[in-house]
């Protein structure tokens, strides 16, 4: 019998180093290299700065499994560009084997059978396996987190927080910047701060009531003689995307002008190279790079994206790493005379199989866990087909959460929120209590049940849509498309707020919905506060065990038109 | 004009005050708004920055700031609203700077303007889109 390890010894290498004076794709260069740690790690130190990048790990301490998406559509100016190319599109071009490891760990495509060929990606003790071999070969490398970190998990749920700082803060980064993080209240966010021993950076947080700087904007860091400035930038949309009243006192935005200032001032200061570790989503940062002259780097977060090279626009270099632990970005750069010279990127993927976990980063995880193992491991249910959420568009897990909320609290349609976060279960699995915590740990899981009329559902959704699909990024606000049960609609992107849906259906008659008549609707994670109902992992607990396997059928109840 | 902030915001709650709820402003009552200001004069543009938040955090207390060296007077509008008038900022001639900061009310997403009527009597304008969002889904 072919173990793991042995099948992805003899599978294609998982990735290739790539920058300005590597000539071809991500795969090219490692062609017909076997896939082990050694080649994961392989990279040959150029320059005089290191930067390790790493974001929206919400909570995942151990390895899991991620579908990413099938449907991720770009509009105006983004339309076509990566990170908005999936499946078989992403693999022309990057130029990369169906089937491979990059294959799964980049795309949607077979990932059920694959999966279960190269196993679960990510893991703290993998990552800190992987970052200890970069301080090794570069001492001086700056680590830096993108935030949504601090989130995601049933024990960040219990610590509130606790594991995932315990756990970061063993990787010893240099700076963070934040989005999820505020949910959990400003009172704990100010606690946690307090204590974190490397600055928590925000250039857009601001006092409310006073609109002056709430957090620090940069720092300023010396590494191999070179003076390499960090702006912070939190997710700009915290209080309207997620519940204000959690940080009641704090003010966001994108603030483009107070980023130019930023980057004036440590330019003023002396810095030689300008990094902005951002969690605006990518292409809020594509068009940021666009309009704010001197930032030579921006590490990506919030959207997920994982891009196996960078995107350039002008001199300004994106970098999209990925999430729940599935990659790291190792970015070396020549700095001479405050310019790049030189650069080589290497997207890290996690595999879990083949990277070695380190044993003292293994021993912190597990004692973040122990207290919680037992309830975390209970099997509530099992699944028939594989379960993820990823994508602009209803995905199973929500169709799931949809289904269980329709039944549970007898409503005829259910709104489950596009977050981009929550991992896959594979078919044919249990799934545990942990699994379903992945999917909807949160500080406002309340699961309501109310009356809409047709009027305010269209309008909900035409305003959620104009957060995903407005053409200009620095409208754009939250997550991907809130996940609708019990009705079908058509929607057509590229029209204008008020435009885009039509068709409105309910399912279980056929008809179409009336705007002027009552529907009962269930939903959950509302930004308004107050909102009453029993925490949503109750309701599909309790649907789960009673029905114990569950296979999700193909939805087909949302026709999308992308012009 | 040297506002402090605290008269800034006191300003501000006078913008917040003048819109109470009416029947939706026809385009003609923006029209009237703006010709009352420029006297029928033409807008050009340049010269005058407004900054505001791209998605309001709160409709109710939207922060905005307009700018315009050189200024005696800024009108500032938003049509979508009950009452398209906001307010407008007057100069005197040993003002500091022509700059001024406040809060206003936004009934829905729309296109807020800034009209400066500049020294030698000419006309600037500057115009920004402020979402109001019901939000959600923060991703």
């Amino acid at each position: 019998m072919i173990s793991r390890r042995d099948f992805l010894q003899a599978a294609v290498a998982a990735s290739a180093i790539w920058g300005a004076d590597g000539v071809g794709r991500w795969s090219r260069l490692a062609a017909q290299q076997a896939l082990s740690q050694d080649k994961l790690l392989e990279f040959d130190t150029l320059g005089n700065v290191t930067l390790i990048h790493i974001t929206d790990s919400h909570g995942q301490l151990v390895p899991d499994w991620f579908r990413e998406p099938e449907t991720n559509l770009g509009v105006g100016a983004d339309k076509g560009l990566p990170p908005h190319v999936t499946g078989a599109d992403f693999l022309k071009l990057y130029n990369l084997k169906p089937g491979s490891p990059e294959a799964y760990a980049l795309t949607y495509l077979d990932f059920d059978a694959l999966a279960k060929g190269y196993g679960k990606m990510g893991g703290f003790d993998r990552i800190a396996t992987v970052v200890k071999a970069i301080r090794a070969a570069r001492p001086e490398a700056l680590l830096l987190d993108g935030g949504d970190t601090w989130h995601g998990s049933y024990t960040v749920l219990k610590t509130q927080g606790q594991d995932m700082v315990n756990a970061m803060g063993a990787l010893k980064p240099d700076a963070m910047t934040s989005h999820w993080e505020f949910t959990l209240g400003i009172d704990r966010v100010k606690e946690i701060v307090k204590g974190l021993g490397f600055p928590f950076l925000g250039a857009n947080i601001f006092d409310a009531t006073w609109d002056e700087p709430a957090y620090d904007p940069y720092k300023i860091f010396e590494r191999g003689g070179v003076q390499i400035a960090v702006i912070g930038q939190a997710f700009p949309y915290l209080p309207v995307a997620n519940p204000k009243g959690m940080f009641p006192d704090l003010s966001f935005g994108i603030r483009e002008d107070r980023i130019a200032q930023m980057v004036q001032e440590v330019r003023g200061k002396g810095a030689d190279l300008v990094v902005l570790l951002s969690h605006n989503g990518f292409d809020v940062d594509r068009k940021l790079a666009g309009r704010v002259a001197g930032i030579d780097v921006i590490l990506t977060g919030h959207t997920h994206d994982a891009l196996p090279e960078p995107v350039m626009v002008g001199k300004t270099m994106l970098i999209a790493s990925g999430s729940n632990g599935k990659f790291i970005t190792r970015l070396d750069l020549d700095v001479q005379g405050k310019e790049i010279k030189a650069f080589r990127h290497k997207l890290i993927p996690i595999f879990s199989d083949v990277i070695a976990p380190d044993a003292e980063m293994a021993k912190l995880v597990a004692a973040q866990r122990a207290p919680y193992e037992k309830e975390m491991a209970e099997v509530i249910g099992h699944t028939g087909g594989l379960l993820y959420r990823r994508g602009n568009f209803n995905g199973t897990w929500d169709d799931l959460i949809c289904n269980a909320m329709i039944e549970e609290r007898e409503a005829d349609i259910a709104l489950s929120p596009g977050f981009r976060w929550g991992p896959s279960v594979i078919a044919g699995q249990p799934i545990t209590r942990e699994d379903l915590y992945n999917a909807t740990a949160m500080t406002y899981p309340n699961c309501y049940r109310s009356e809409m009329t047709g009027a305010q559902l269209k309008a909900i959704l035409e305003d959620v849509a104009d957060n995903l699909f407005n053409p200009d990024p620095y409208y754009q606000q939250g997550g991907d498309m809130v996940r609708v049960g019990g009705m079908g609609y058509a929607i057509d992107v590229t029209k204008k707020q008020g435009e885009r849906l039509s068709n409105m259906t309910l399912l279980k008659t056929g008809a179409p919905v009336d705007p002027a008549k009552t529907y009962v609707v269930a939903g959950w994670a509302s930004v308004n506060q107050g909102t009453e109902g029993p925490p949503i992992w109750e309701v599909v607990e309790s649907w789960l065990k009673r029905k114990g396997t569950v296979t999700i059928e193909p939805n087909h109840s949302v026709a999308v038109t992308a012009g | 004009m040297r506002l402090s902030r605290r008269e800034v915001l006191a300003v501000g709650a006078g913008g917040v005050a003048l819109a109470v709820l009416a029947p939706r402003a026809e385009a003609s009552a923006v029209d009237d708004v703006v010709n009352q200001f420029t006297g029928g004069a033409s807008v050009g543009t340049g010269g005058v920055t407004l900054t505001a938040p791209e998605i309001a955090e709160n409709g109710n207390t939207v922060p905005i700031t307009v700018d315009a060296p050189g200024a005696t007077a800024i009108l500032v509008i938003a049509p979508n609203n009950p009452t398209p008038a906001v307010c407008t900022f007057n100069f005197g001639p040993m003002a500091g700077s022509q700059k001024a900061a406040t809060r206003i009310r936004l009934a829905q997403t729309q296109e807020v303007s800034a009209i400066a009527k500049m020294a030698d009597g000419s006309f600037k304008k500057a115009a920004m889109t402020i979402k109001v969002t019901v939000g959600g889904c923060g991703g």
